[in-house]
């Protein structure tokens, strides 16, 4: 089997995984066999989903350390609140999908210009620069929202600092967040969003620009010398992952009636960073199927209560042994290998079709 | 055949200016030009006052004993150091505010010492990234699949296959980079190197970790990469088996100056670069 047929299997599967698990999903929504806090994380999984793909863009596929991940969703989650509350509430819009898809658009652009914003002065810099200048920025964009106000009056917006008597409608309320959010996410935008994701991220890497992001985290001095500007590609990796960022923080921020800044500390941004480790770096299938685990985990985990985070943690630790422990490594090869086998002796014929690499 | 051919030597003439480059070079103007050129890293002055001309299709050879300054020149002339004294001009572009990507636009390609591979991608895709800036399409032909993406990349994976043959490794296209044989993945900087289109090779100890056998498949196979591609090449090595077989020119450096050039015969009984090469044998003994 070649490289290139390679990919496309795990590009596909990776899809497949996401379409079945959607699939799936619906028919439990429309045979009742779900219960009422998984449904309630539907939204939810999705948005991790898409971080932890977005991260992995500049984790695992780039090379960078960024600390400040949910800092992004944040920028995407108030950008989105306001944009749909101001369509709404000023421009008189009713139509909800509209909304959601404006919301969204504006959530992925305004996180991706305060991308560039940071990677401009950063990724011009050698070392691990990165990862200090995006912790603090996430910390400082949840600052400031906690100071921000927001009101709709007539078909105007009023912003303002530290000035809580605005007049209109309150959209954005300081350090109670954002207040009385149509919610107007829904399950199928998520299933949307995270193929938009992955069809992004999986045809970059496939790409002539993702060959050079990757060439700029293998040796960085070898790209510079076949002629890669490596700060173009280090800033577009980081960018596209910011605009993802942004777009999930959006479709988050629309899933609940009121949200506050809080919700993107830096644990959650710690948090995503777990999803791309444990999918194993570089690798988005894994940060898919992470993602999506560890967000249903602690609620299936609802009924150890007292006991659910000492569970997490274990399941944690006992997942990065598993996965970097070169014993059970390869145990899991040989079944693998074995599995493959097996498959092969089936269909014998496999082999000779494989001649049309598509 | 090519045996046959290492053991003709070249004619050597001297240009006006004095520099000495092969005879059939002499109606075109030099590949690079160094004057003076040196850096100094804290008082420490690393490479001094090097001058060098090269023919547009020369094979030259910097040898020295380790620390004298080879992989330093190297660095100076792809700017990946900054020089602090002294200019270099590319095909009679001067360097002096290029960096080491404008360096490679200008025709500048190379190897390296500890070898710098892509080396979690393929094979051919180590190649491919050497076309990078040979067989170009943007970001969102790349994401979007729009028609140029498929015309493009399969002129790249013609083009990464036809280099790959060079050294017969075209069978080895989907191998991960990093996993191959130390030659191999030698071979495959070399190959890379060439995927840029370059006017000039720089080959920093190319034979190191290579067999006989291999070594003398490489004499081989630069000579032929140098009539075929029409360009210069300036290598490092401490095999003194290639240097002398395939260089036309030689110079040699010791703590950071040159202390002889000329052509091989010139430079095998040479009395200084004698005592310089058996003055650090004796050191070793010791
Ligand atoms: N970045 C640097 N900072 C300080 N000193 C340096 C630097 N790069 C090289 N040097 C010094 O310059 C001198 C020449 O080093 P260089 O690597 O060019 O030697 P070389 O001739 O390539 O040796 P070898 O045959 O072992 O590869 C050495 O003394 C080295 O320590
Ligand atoms: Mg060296």
């Amino acid at each position: 089997m070649n490289a290139k047929k390679k990919r496309l299997i795990y590009n596909l599967s990776t899809y497949a995984i996401v379409v079945i698990a959607f699939a799936w999903c619906q028919f439990l929504l429309n045979n009742g066999g779900m219960t009422r806090s998984l449904k309630g994380q539907l939204v939810p999984i999705c948005c991790w989903v898409i971080m932890a793909v977005s991260l992995n863009l500049v984790v695992g596929i780039s090379g960078e350390l960024s600390l400040g991940h949910a800092g992004f969703m944040s920028v995407g989650a108030f950008t989105g609140i306001i944009l749909s509350g101001w369509l709404q509430n000023g421009m008189g819009m009713a139509d909800e999908t509209l909304r959601l898809v404006i919301a969204i658009a504006g959530g992925g652009l305004l996180a991706g210009i305060a991308g560039v914003m940071i990677g401009i002065p950063v990724l011009r810099l050698r070392g691990d620069y990165l990862a200090i200048v995006t912790l603090a920025f996430g910390e400082i964009i949840r600052n400031v929202m906690n100071c921000l106000y927001v009101s709709v009056e007539g078909r105007g917006l009023h912003i303002d600092f530290l000035n809580p008597s605005l007049p209109g409608k309150l959209l954005l309320n300081g350090p109670n967040g954002a207040v009385s959010v149509s919610k107007i996410s829904t399950f199928t935008a998520g299933f949307i969003l995270v193929m938009l994701s992955l069809f992004v991220v999986l045809n970059l890497t496939n790409s002539r620009s993702g060959r050079a992001i990757m060439a700029v985290r293998d040796a960085r001095i070898a790209a510079e010398s076949v002629g890669i500007n490596t700060t173009k590609y280090r800033m577009m990796a980081f960018v596209i992952s910011a605009v993802l960022a942004g777009m999930a923080g959006a479709l988050y921020g629309l899933n609940y009636s009121t949200l506050v800044a809080g919700k993107f500390k830096f644990d959650q941004s710690i948090n995503v960073l777990v999803f791309v480790v444990l999918g194993g770096i570089g690798n988005t299938m894994g940060a898919v199927v992470a993602a999506a685990a560890l967000t249903i985990l602690p609620e299936l985990l609802r009924e150890f209560s007292t006991y659910r985070m000492l569970v997490y943690a274990i399941v944690l630790i006992v997942v990065m042994l598993a996965t970097n422990n070169p014993l059970l490594k390869q145990w899991f090869s040989n079944m693998t290998n074995r599995a493959r086998g097996l498959v092969r002796r089936d269909k014998p014929a496999a082999d000779g079709e494989g001649g049309n690499p598509a | 055949m090519n045996e046959d051919k290492r053991r003709q030597r070249t004619k050597m003439v001297t240009y006006p200016s004095g520099a000495v480059i092969p005879e059939r070079d002499l109606g075109k103007s030099p590949v690079l030009e160094c004057s003076h050129l040196g850096i100094e890293f804290g008082g420490l002055k690393a490479v001094e006052d090097f001058n060098l001309v090269l023919g547009r299709t020369e094979i030259a050879g910097l040898i020295g004993p380790n620390g004298a300054g080879k992989t330093t020149i190297f660095n100076l002339l792809t700017k990946v150091y900054q020089p602090t004294h002294g200019s270099v001009l590319i095909d009679g572009l001067d360097t002096q505010s290029m960096t080491v990507v404008d360096v490679s636009k200008a025709g500048v390609a190379r190897t390296f010492q500890n070898i710098r591979l892509f080396g979690n991608m393929s094979v051919e895709d180590n190649v491919r990234i050497g076309l990078h800036n040979q067989i170009k399409y943007d970001m969102f032909t790349g994401i979007f699949r729009l028609p140029r993406y498929f015309s493009r990349e399969k002129q790249q994976h013609e083009k990464a296959m036809e280099l790959l043959d060079i050294f017969n490794m075209a069978d080895l296209a989907d191998a991960k980079a990093g996993s191959l044989p130390y030659g191999a993945q030698r071979r495959l900087e070399i190959v890379r190197a060439l995927a840029t289109n370059p006017k000039l090779l720089l080959l920093d100890e190319p034979a190191a970790g290579m067999n006989p056998h291999e070594t003398e498949e490489l004499m081989d196979n630069i000579l032929r990469i140098r009539d075929s591609f029409q360009i210069a090449v300036l290598l490092i090595e401490h095999d003194m088996n290639l240097v002398m077989g395939i260089c036309e020119g030689i110079c040699v450096l010791n703590f950071g100056r040159v202390i002889a050039k000329g052509t091989p015969e010139e430079i095998q009984s040479n009395p200084v670069v004698i005592e310089a090469y058996l003055g650090k044998k004796k050191e070793a003994g010791q």
